[in-house]
């Protein structure tokens, strides 16, 4: 066995399949994405290598800018929603009547693909049918928001149900961590005196803090790159009120045919995520796990 | 630890050199073309798309037409190939990019064509439709396929647009069609008054928008006001077009659409006017079997649907009536390196020829070429419309479609937000000028 691993070209053999693959579809692709960035490109015509132009384009463009403020904006939201989903896996993690019967009403929307969940909520946002402003009607507001046409409420209009289709996702997540934090320790913690809040916040809460850092990258990566709801709700309209960056790449390069400025936001968008990435390992970071 | 990362480097190394030298392979085309002659028989690469799953009936014609073609000719033998509409997009791409296009195939108009001339893939066909099909289309149609003077495509469809209206409720408020824009804002006061939206329109994509906007700017401006534009020949920032954007403006404030219709899709739009909730709904005739024959509505409903072209404004260049915002569906082109060029131009002209026989009373599809109603038998509105095509002075093809995709885009956007009053008239001719301009450049 000895022998075998420290064989540089037996070694070489296993890891050799996986990092081909790995290869071919992840960072081949990442590194043409950039170098096609460099080009003036239509799709099919000869491509025209234009050096950094469509980069510098990208640092100028107002219009990516907004888009990219969008992303933020739907990052921070969807933190934030960690806590709320924090605090019901909570709940549900205590041993409550009917615990069971919540967790899986909070999974379903996960379970429908976000088309199905796009025209769902197209129709309850409807300015005159649909089921939301029927309601606000009925109490008598006269003129209801315009959901989804109002360029200054859209783009929350968006998040609650993004926010709505992943809370089933990060409540299994927290669910589990919380599931496998030992009785043992909570129950020394009781006999100490400690109150169901002083359980949940101090002993719950540090040994699960792993999960939640992680869960913070997810969700922060996961909204930058947020592309399917916005793409089938409003299309980042009216007039780029709900533009997101992947849905503005998606619009430059399969709309305007500028595949070369596409790339380049696509490339932009990789960086940004890593950043972001990197930014908040670095924040988080602690010295070591909590353990009891 | 230097020697640790070298085979893994290595590797990659590797793999990007044996990337790229696939690339170089695939690239060395192989346009020698396998379509000459062979036994004797003359073989035509065909491709279309219109699969017999999806679209039955225009695959039944497309293949009788063939068949007669093969009759009529034993000598020369069809081979198709038949792609869905996104599959035969990016097939099409793909083969011009290695220069390996069908004999004959389908394309799109204006923007679309472009950069296939450009590359010079398709041929013009000049010839063969003064031979063949000379005043056999509606004017102005063929010459969306035309670059320089040239016709690159023969057109097979053709979509126009009217103001389709419910005839019961204008019955129901004693409204008559009306002939000026006078009386058009007269209905649809009424209609407010009466609580029933008047128009149904989607601006989330911005087109059916700007629909009402092109009419307005052919009524004001004239029938060839936007044509000019793209041409160069005029500017966007011409006071016709600004009183056009204005009159949009009017129209929104007068509460004419129903509210919120930025953020509805052009299905959700129609929608309302297919409940009834709305009185008109300004569309295309590719709307027509849903008014007509379509076995998904109610009789009941298609009896109370009529149309009207859209009125006249007093004081407008636009004097006549008959003249009509549109744009042509797909057509035929030749491909430039075909090796049976002449009877490749010979099987598209025929083709076009018979598929406005054919295509009203067997697919409900308006032919680009003009059509003789006397001996068929067809729905009363198929029967006006196309005798309203034999009648059309002009169709304006559709601003976005002759634009080049960045306009088009701009202007889908800025309809969106004329509509929904975030930008002012002025604003949305100077911003659309601006970007025409910067591609002059």
């Amino acid at each position: 066995m000895k022998a075998v691993m420290s064989n540089r070209a037996a070694i070489a053999m296993y890891v050799l399949p996986a990092l081909l693959l790995i290869m071919i579809i992840i960072y081949v692709p990442l590194v043409l994405t950039g170098y096609y960035g460099m080009m003036d490109w239509k799709g099919f015509a000869p491509m025209k290598f234009i050096g950094f132009g469509n980069y510098n384009k990208l640092i100028h463009d107002s219009m990516f800018w907004k888009s990219t403020y969008h992303s933020v904006l739907l990052g921070i939201f969807s933190t934030l929603s960690l806590f709320i989903y924090l605090a019901v896996s909570m709940v549900l993690a205590s041993r409550i009547k009917g615990a069971n019967l919540f967790r899986k009403i909070y999974l379903i929307p996960m379970l429908l693909s976000s088309v199905a969940i796009a025209q769902l909520w197209s129709k309850i946002y409807d300015p005159a049918n649909g089921m939301l402003n029927n309601l606000l009607m009925a109490f008598g507001v006269e003129n209801p928001p315009l959901w989804l046409s109002d360029p200054n409420i859209v783009l929350y209009s968006i998040f609650v149900p993004i926010v709505w289709q992943y809370a089933g996702f990060y409540i299994i997540i927290y669910y589990a961590a919380l599931k496998n934090v030992s009785e043992e320790v909570v129950e020394a913690a009781t006999i100490d005196g400690a109150t169901a809040w002083q359980v949940a916040t101090r002993v719950k809460l540090p040994l699960i803090a792993p999960v939640f850092k992680v869960t913070i990258i997810l969700a922060l990566v996961g909204s930058l790159k947020y592309f399917d709801l916005i793409f089938v709700m409003t299309g980042g309209g009216p007039n780029h009120a709900s533009e997101v960056m992947a849905s503005y790449m998606y619009g430059e390069a399969f709309s305007k045919y500028n595949f070369g400025y596409g790339s380049a936001i696509g490339f932009a968008l990789l960086v940004i995520c890593l950043l972001m990435t990197w930014l908040i390992r670095k924040l988080t970071a602690s010295n070591e796990d909590v353990q009891y | 630890m230097l020697k640790k990362k070298a085979l893994p480097i290595m590797l990659a190394v590797l793999l990007m050199m044996s990337f790229a030298l696939a690339g170089c392979g695939s690239s060395a085309n192989n346009a020698d073309g396998s379509n000459a002659a062979s036994g004797g028989q003359t073989v035509i690469k065909f491709m279309h798309l219109w699969p017999e799953g999806s679209s039955k009936a225009q695959y039944t014609i497309v293949n009788d037409i063939i068949q007669d073609y093969e009759k009529q000719h034993p000598d020369v033998k069809i081979q198709t190939e038949i792609l869905g509409n996104d599959q035969y997009r990016e097939k099409l791409k793909v083969l011009a990019s290695s220069n390996e296009l069908p004999d004959v195939g389908m394309t799109w108009s204006d923007g679309f064509l472009k950069p296939y001339v450009e590359g010079q893939l398709f041929t013009p066909l000049d010839d063969v439709i003064d031979a063949n099909l000379k005043d056999a289309f509606i004017p102005g149609v063929k010459e969306s396929y035309a670059i320089d003077g040239k016709t690159y495509g023969m057109p097979l469809e053709l979509n126009i647009s009217y103001i389709f209206y419910n005839k019961e409720i204008f019955k129901k408020y004693n409204l008559q069609v009306p002939k000026t824009y006078t009386e058009f804002k007269n209905i649809v006061n009424t209609l407010n008054q009466n609580g029933v939206i008047p128009a149904a329109v989607g601006n989330k994509e911005g087109w059916p928008g700007s629909f009402w906007f092109m009419y307005l700017a052919d009524r004001i401006g004239g029938p060839t006001i936007l044509t000019d534009v793209i041409q160069g020949k005029r500017s966007f920032n011409d006071p016709d077009i600004l009183k056009a954007a204005t009159e949009v403006q009017n129209l929104v404030d007068m509460n004419t659409f129903e509210k919120g219709n930025s953020g509805l899709s052009n299905d959700e739009a129609k929608g309302y006017f297919m409940n009834e909730q709305a009185a008109m709904f300004l569309t295309a005739t590719w709307e027509l079997p849903n008014y007509t024959t379509s076995k998904d509505v109610p009789q009941e409903f298609k009896d109370k649907i009529g149309y009207f072209k859209f009125p006249l404004y007093e004081g407008g260049k636009g004097t006549d009536i008959n003249s009509y915002v549109g744009g042509p569906g797909v057509g035929l082109f030749v491909a430039d390196h075909s090796q049976v060029k002449e009877q490749a131009k010979d099987f598209a002209a025929f083709l076009v020829k018979e598929w406005g026989n054919k295509s009203v009373t067997d697919a409900g599809v308006i032919p680009a070429t003009k059509v003789d109603t006397a001996d068929k038998k067809l729905d009363p509105m198929y029967v006006e419309i196309l005798k309203d095509l034999n009648g059309a002075s002009n169709v304006t093809t559709y601003f976005d479609t002759q634009a080049s995709p960045n306009v088009a885009e701009l202007h889908h956007d800025l309809i969106a937000a004329l509509f929904g009053k975030q930008i002012t008239p002025q604003q949305f001719v100077d911003q659309t000028a601006a970007a025409l301009a910067e591609e002059k450049q």
